[in-house]
């Protein structure tokens, strides 16, 4: 089965990529605030059904994926 | 009879680049250095550890982070549990938050500049392993070189570690963003150390100051007195 992994940096930790990426918007036009850059984590996993795939993949995140103390995740199973 | 060498490992990841001038500036300090290669689940019979600066697995997720499972993180692990000592420079540093042994975590810098200069640093703590050879408030001049060395920790852990006095170097000016200016942590025993600049690259007034030296030659030192009391 498909998981998606979802990273963000947590509300309040600086993201100096999102606030480059937000400039860069503007200096295209654009009227955007609250940018922030995270990150995109697909994987195929083996195992019987859709909970025990997100089980799984939230013990990846919790131990490699994610840093707890800056990252916040959310995961996607599909199929 | 003259001292006996202290014997202190290197740990060579792939994408360690600062492991050689680590081994040089141990040795010209009178200690016997020894590579520690990463795949070694066992380490050698040693009195230190420094994890070298670098991009360790290509630095992949997060700094630090692919390291922190390698087979002689492991055996760093257990040899700092058992109060041995363990100094993490730049890309160590970040290895050892990473792995839990240091507090915090390196993020980008703030200005998304790598940084690569001189910098002025505060000695917060001087009675540690890691820096008896200095005075607390001298300043120290060691080059930073990093993408990711904005030292964080929420506010609540930066309380802790600031009652507990785990901050033990701060940037006297303004160099990434780290919050409390925090250039260098130790864990609550104080037998381990991470710091973002680069003692080893400033061990001779030839390379434009010497204040490196003070830091290494306290490890030195204190593995000196480990391998003397084991003796």
């Amino acid at each position: 089965m498909r998981a998606t992994v979802l990273v963000r940096p947590k509300p309040g930790i600086l993201d100096p990529q999102g606030e480059a990426v937000e400039t860069a918007l503007e200096h295209l036009g654009f009227t955007v605030s609250g940018a922030r850059v995270g990150k995109v984590i697909d994987l195929e996993v083996e195992a019987a059904d859709p909970a025990a795939v997100k089980a799984q993949v939230e013990q990846m995140c919790e131990r490699l994926l994610a840093n707890p103390l800056i990252e916040s995740y959310e995961i996607e199973v599909t199929g | 009879m003259g001292l006996p060498q202290p014997r202190i490992g290197v740990v060579v990841y792939p994408g360690s680049n600062d492991d050689h001038d680590a081994l040089w500036a141990l040795a010209a300090l009178d200690a016997e250095a020894i590579p520690v290669w990463h795949e070694q689940r066992e380490l050698p019979a040693l009195d230190a550890v420094v994890l070298p600066g670098g991009f360790s697995y290509g630095d992949y997720l997060r700094c630090g982070a692919i390291a922190r499972f390698s087979p002689a993180t492991a055996a760093v692990r257990e040899f700092a549990d058992a109060g041995g000592l363990v100094l993490g420079i730049c890309n160590g540093f970040q290895i050892l938050c990473e792995a839990g042994l240091l507090p915090g975590i390196l993020l980008e810098n703030e200005s998304l500049q790598f940084v690569c200069r001189d910098v002025r640093l505060t000695v917060e703590r001087d009675e540690l392993p890691f820096t008896a050879r200095c005075a607390a408030g001298q300043e120290l001049v060691i080059p930073v070189k990093h993408g990711d060395g904005r030292w964080f920790a929420p506010p609540q852990l930066l309380a802790q570690l600031e009652a507990g006095r785990q901050i033990v170097l701060r940037y006297a000016e303004p160099c990434n963003g780290s919050v409390g200016d925090v250039a260098g942590v130790c864990n609550e025993r104080g037998n381990v150390m991470g710091l973002m600049p680069h003692p080893e690259h400033a061990v001779d007034p030839l390379l434009g100051s010497a204040d490196g030296a003070l830091i290494l030659a306290s490890l030195v030192e204190a593995a000196r007195d480990r391998a003397v009391a084991l003796a």
